[in-house]
């Protein structure tokens, strides 16, 4: 039949559709990284472009001067460019630290609270309220940060600066309080009941079972809540940029104003001259995020992964 | 549940192992008092703060006096312009790749489908087993590299999109349909930043699509091919109905993430003030977000300013969270329909 025909190719049709659009997203994520490597190339290829931006000169040089700080400089649009990476890699070291330091317990307490000793009904309040805080825009947070916290922190412990890593950390923090709480809340409510009982049932009591039971249960899930955690705080961008006091230092000091890999590129690419060394070394410093992102997504993801299998198989 | 205590003389140390896990629990619902306390301090400060702000000349009229006055109608304008755009490509992309992982793969991982392969050597039908395996490792890869894209960082996006949507294929553009030296394409505009943030929405929308599409039960398939009907028609009148709402509150969701992002349209098209409306795809726009940005950052009179960043700070947040909340009002009713988690 005529019709029967034309319905079969129709069929045939859409799977080819479906199927390449499938294929699409792989070729996405690999071009992501074909483009941002392809303009960060010169500094590996490009002799002009080496003379300022090279690997050694973003890591390891220092220029002879008696403070590290000296040492260590960030100026690339000055007469004599001046592109050291460690000042950017200490900031974001610095404002991650912090707002891990302060997220990781926070979240993985409140997910413990909320899977172990909320009732329902609360848990149906804390969910929704934890997602719309991971639906605040980071420009918001960013800004938030910037006018609000950073005065308040002012006036509580008169920081030399008013910009500082404790500020930018904290607010940092905030954006990654829903991602540890959500992860970390799966892997405890994906732990067996069986585990639950069989403690109860021994005479622990419910805060025993839920400290020495469940979440050590749920650890590798806790740990990819960190790592995942990790990935998104060494790319977060408007946060730093606006809350950082956006100053290349090369100091270890929580005090003072910083800069980081990821707000480098957003306050400078748009000055920057096309194909200039400079530029090269921005899209070289993507690159870098992108690497060390991919990496740790993968990694925490293939955590849950195995837990959601090995877990699977207990409940079995 | 609690296990039955002696009623006297409870030995000192259960007594203070009591006071111990009373005060664990107090210091884990304090976490949870503490994030949604913040939750609450952020919208409290730009509720109190920004809603003053909010008059009709304020959302009606261009920024005036250096952005020291007047209103944010360019922005509101620019951002649903751009979220509009956005949504055009993420959401119909999503929703097909989505189905292609669901509807279009098998269900077993590529090494079970592999053993099922080899251990059915001599028998009628390799081939198709075969194409099982292909197409199980096709899906993993697919699913591996959604996943990746959710974690790249939104300013690496804005380098793609410079890189790949302005220098590449713009540049490209014009080449082919400009007169030489003429740019049209090659510049930041409106639909090279949609594209950009489609591209960093798509993995949200296909997240949500698959597990939407995980709630229709297999019967209901079954029974519609049983039927006579072709794969295509079952996902069209069977499949995509029962699971619209959960595709629904997955768009919602990613366009409302889209909406808020601005690192990945500082370089692709967003303008620091723009007189007027864009009229065509290739125009720069105002964005909110952007706005905030700006505002924020460099600002000729702060105190001139602050009312209006609050005020514009107010009308963003309200933008995503209206957004969201629908979004999550949609799938806590499918799921209470549907009955538990």
């Amino acid at each position: 039949m005529i019709r029967d025909r034309a319905r079969r190719w129709v069929d045939a049709f859409m799977t080819v559709l479906f199927s390449s659009t499938g294929a699409v997203a792989i070729v996405f994520i690999f071009l992501i990284f074909l483009f941002t490597f392809k303009e960060a190339l010169p500094v590996f290829t490009d002799p002009e472009v080496r003379k300022d931006a090279n690997l050694a000169q973003f890591f390891v040089n220092a220029k002879p001067a008696e403070h590290f700080e000296e040492r260590y400089v960030w100026q690339p649009t000055s007469e004599q460019p001046k592109m050291s990476m460690i000042p950017l890699l200490l900031g974001t070291f610095k404002s991650t630290f912090i707002a891990l330091l302060f997220a990781c317990p926070v979240g993985v307490a409140a997910a413990l609270f909320s899977s172990e000793f909320a009732s329902r009904r609360m848990r149906e309040i804390v969910k929704p309220v934890v997602e719309l805080l991971a639906g605040i825009p980071s420009v918001v947070l960013g800004f938030f940060a910037l006018l609000v916290l950073a005065s308040w922190l002012q006036s509580a412990f008169h920081f030399t600066y008013r910009l500082n890593a404790y500020n930018a950390g904290l607010a940092l923090g905030i954006a990654l309080l829903p991602i540890i709480f959500t992860i970390s809340e799966d892997g405890l409510a994906a732990v067996p009941r069986g585990y639950r009982e069989a403690s109860m049932a021994l005479g622990a009591t419910r805060v025993q079972t839920a400290i020495k039971v469940v979440l050590p249960a749920a650890v590798p899930a806790v740990f990819a809540a960190f790592v995942l955690a990790f990935g998104r705080a060494i790319g977060e961008t408007m946060i730093l940029l606006m809350a950082g006091g956006n100053a290349a230092i090369a100091s270890f000091s929580l005090n003072d104003p910083l800069r980081t890999l990821s707000a480098t590129i957003a306050a400078e690419l748009g000055e920057v001259v096309f194909g200039s060394a400079h530029y090269a070394a921005l899209f070289f410093i993507g690159t870098l995020l992108f690497a060390i992102t991919f990496i740790s997504n993968s990694l925490g993801n293939l955590i849950i992964a195995k837990m959601r299998r090995r877990m699977q198989g207990d409940a079995a | 549940m609690s296990v039955a205590q002696p009623l006297i003389a409870m030995p000192a140390t259960a007594r203070s192992r009591a006071l111990k896990d009373r005060l664990l629990v107090g210091l884990l619902g304090f976490s949870i008092l503490l994030t949604l306390g913040i939750l609450v301090v952020i919208l409290g400060v730009v509720a109190v703060r920004g809603a003053g702000q909010i008059s009709w000349t304020f959302l009606t009229q261009p920024p005036r006096e250096g952005l020291t006055g007047g209103g944010i109608y360019p922005a509101i304008v620019g951002t649903a312009a751009l979220v509009l755009l956005m949504t055009i490509v993420a959401v119909p992309f999503g929703v097909a790749t989505a189905v292609y992982l669901h509807e279009y793969t098998p269900r077993e991982g590529p090494r079970l489908a592999w053993g099922r392969y080899a251990a059915s050597k001599g028998q009628k039908g390799r081939v198709a087993l075969f194409r099982r395996v292909l197409s199980a490792g096709l899906a993993t890869i697919v699913r591996s590299a959604v996943a990746n894209l959710a974690g790249v960082p939104s300013i690496v996006f804005g380098l793609f999109g410079l890189g790949f949507f302005i220098q590449f294929v713009g540049r490209a553009l014009d080449r082919w349909t400009q007169p030489p030296g003429e740019i049209v394409w090659g510049q930041g505009s409106l639909i090279w930043a949609a594209m950009t943030l489609a591209l960093l929405t798509l993995p949200t929308v296909i997240v949500a699509t698959e597990e939407a599409l995980r709630t229709v039960p297999p019967e209901q398939r079954e029974a519609s091919l049983a039927l006579g009907a072709t794969r295509w028609e079952t996902i069209r009148r069977i499949v995509l109905p029962a699971s619209l709402p959960g595709i629904l509150t997955g768009a919602i969701l990613g366009v409302s993430r889209g909406a808020g992002e601005v690192a990945p349209i500082l370089f692709t098209g967003a303008a620091y003030y723009l007189p007027f409306l864009p009229h065509h795809v290739t125009d720069q726009f105002m964005h909110l977000g952007y706005h905030v940005l700006i505002l924020s950052t460099q600002s000729p009179d702060v105190d001139a300013t602050e009312p209006l960043l609050y005020g514009t700070v107010f009308v963003l947040l309200g933008l995503t969270f209206l957004l969201n909340l629908t979004g999550v009002l949609i799938r806590s009713r499918t799921r209470a329909r549907l009955g538990g988690r």
